[in-house]
């Protein structure tokens, strides 16, 4: 049995005048995996995860998301089709909460018109209140529960980057785009978010993650597909790119 | 004594009309980052609008409908809604510095328009015998203007509750995320765009109900009353009570109302005569002043924000 992809890119090519940094790149992604995007520096992966999100327009190509084109839409707008991304360098609201930046995510809420405020203020009261509680357990989820009332900006880097996992838990998308999420985080915070993800993805969160750490993209991501200069080098098991002389050459190396 | 009441009432109303527009900026800058320059030129959209809807018919002018003050001030909030909607659609990409000097020059257009287009705005003469709704309802002179302090005072109660209650709020929350992180709101499905605009519209409605108030109050409307000084008055009350915090944005502008007046009457009185004449001038460079001095040593102001947004996502630490 196969079922259409949750996620499918077809050649998407971006270029920033002469230099081309995501060259015809496509796969697909079924539903309930999590997969990972490798490749050195420069390669391409943050700009091909900013032209799925939206960030960028990308110069061809097409990507559809459950069967719904979504390139070429602005970022709010991809977001509310169902992706949801991360950031390599994390962006908080800094003078916010922590827990009034993931209540902040839900899409559609009643209290964002701001008239509701006037002439519904009890039916955005309740809904607010369900925002709280769905907030506060995410935020319990990703064990940031002691520093809720913080703000945002005063966060250590690996606690932002959890902050970060929070926020698109809370908009409860079809696929989430993690850029780096063991970047800058202490081995035991490590291990926390390697099982909160697999958590996640038992669950039925489907993930694509680009990452440097090899022992979390060998332990966990499967498929994986491996970038180089823009374009897609490799796609298969991990078990495989280790093997790929291509993959070993411009990547890896002699990884152990 | 009396003297001293009449004072205090003519002060008061004024700085709270100014209060006024004060809440409508705190909504653009404090709130959502939007960087409005262009201050007066809503205040005199509302002033003029007001004017005309319910000012006496006079001959080859414009209006004369003599309709009644809340007309009037309905009128000059949807006038200036209006202008700022357009304002705010053809500038909706700019931010920051690039907005500050569109609205700036926005501001100063809307002022020659004033000042040239005799046929609907009295050009430099003004428009003269606006009607003050509290005439009619009591008598003598102090009488009138406590009553109108009431009117002012209910009407920015009104509009500091109704602000109060979209920024303590998911709006507001939004307004906030944006201000603070462009990209990571869009990336979380908010429009920044459309919040932004709304936040423009209505910050500028409160700076039209502000204009209604004073013109109907002064009796008389001219376009050297919104020159870009009252711009930076308006800005100088937001900085030293405290952006983003709407308490602060109304005793910024006591303060600050406070200290212009009070520096005219120290010019006037001690001063030599030979330099009166750059009085104003003066009045300008301490404003400039207290603005500096104010962002060095209190940027936040004197009541600055709030970490909490929501008034829902209270007892934090539960």
């Amino acid at each position: 049995m196969s079922a259409a992809p949750l996620l499918s890119i077809q050649g998407v090519t971006k270029r920033f005048g002469q230099f081309t940094a995501v060259d015809r790149m496509s796969f697909d992604l079924n539903s309930g995996v999590i997969a990972g995007l490798i490749g050195p520096n420069g390669a391409g992966k943050t700009t091909l995860f900013d032209t799925l999100a939206g960030l960028l327009r990308p110069d061809e190509g097409s990507v559809h998301l459950d069967g719904h084109p979504i390139h070429g839409l602005v970022p709010h707008k991809v977001c509310a089709s169902g992706l949801s991304r991360t950031f390599q360098i994390p962006r908080p609201f800094p003078e916010m909460s922590v827990l009034e930046n993931v209540m902040m995510v839900p899409l559609g809420q009643i209290g964002e018109k701001f008239w509701n405020n006037w002439f519904r203020p009890g039916k955005v009261a309740q809904e607010e209140r369900q925002a709280k509680e769905q907030a506060e357990d995410i935020i319990e989820f990703c064990g940031l529960t002691r520093v809720k009332g913080d703000q945002a900006g005063s966060l250590s880097g690996g606690q932002l980057k959890l902050l970060e996992l929070a926020r698109v838990l809370m908009a409860d998308p079809k696929i989430i785009l993690l850029d780096e999420p063991a970047a800058g985080v202490n081995p035991s915070l490590m291990v926390t978010l390697v099982e909160k993800i697999q958590e996640l993805n038992a669950r039925g969160h489907t993930f694509l993650v680009i990452e440097h750490n090899m022992e979390l993209v060998m332990s966990i991501c499967e498929p994986i597909m491996v970038m180089a200069q823009g374009k897609l080098l490799y796609s298969g098991t991990a078990s495989g790119a280790r093997k790929d002389p291509k993959v070993l050459d411009a990547y890896l190396g002699d990884l152990p | 004594m009396i003297g001293l009441v009449s004072y205090l009432v003519f002060f008061l109303i004024l700085s709270l009309i100014f209060g006024i527009a004060v809440l409508g900026l705190n909504l653009q800058w404090g709130f959502t980052g939007l960087f409005n320059a262009g201050v007066a030129g809503f205040i005199g959209i509302g002033a003029y609008t007001m004017a005309i809807l319910t000012g006496p018919s006079r001959d080859a002018v414009f209006g004369g409908f003599e309709l009644p003050f809340v007309i009037g001030l309905i009128g000059a909030m949807v006038v200036s809604g209006i202008a700022a909607l357009a304002v705010g659609i053809v500038t909706h990409k700019l931010k920051h510095e690039y907005l500050a000097v569109a609205t700036f020059g926005i501001a100063v257009t809307i002022q020659l328009v004033c000042l040239n287009w005799e046929y609907l705005t009295g050009g430099t003469l003004g428009l003269i015998g606006i009607p003050n709704p509290t005439k009619d309802l009591a008598e003598g002179p102090l009488a009138q203007n406590a009553l109108f302090l009431c009117i002012v005072i209910s009407l920015g109660l009104i509009t500091f509750i109704a602000i109060e209650n979209i920024v303590k709020s998911p709006w507001g929350r939004m307004l906030k995320a944006i201000r603070e992180d462009e990209i990571a709101s869009s990336s979380l499905g908010k429009d920044p765009a459309r919040i932004r605009l709304e936040a423009f519209v209505l910050g500028c409605m409160a700076m039209g109900l502000s204009g209604a108030l004073y013109v109907s109050f002064i009796g008389y409307v001219s376009p050297w009353d919104f020159l870009p000084i009252l711009t930076f008055q308006i800005w100088t009350m937001l900085i030293v009570g405290g952006s983003a915090n709407n308490r602060g944005a109304l005793l910024g502008a006591l303060i600050v109302w406070g200290v212009w007046t009070m520096s005219g009457y120290v010019i006037s009185n001690v001063v030599p005569s030979e330099i009166q004449a750059q009085g104003g001038a003066m009045q300008a460079i301490l404003i400039g002043l207290i603005l500096v001095v104010m962002l060095l040593l209190r940027p936040r102001g004197l009541i600055g924000e709030e970490l909490q947004v929501s008034r829902h996502a209270r007892s934090l630490n539960d």
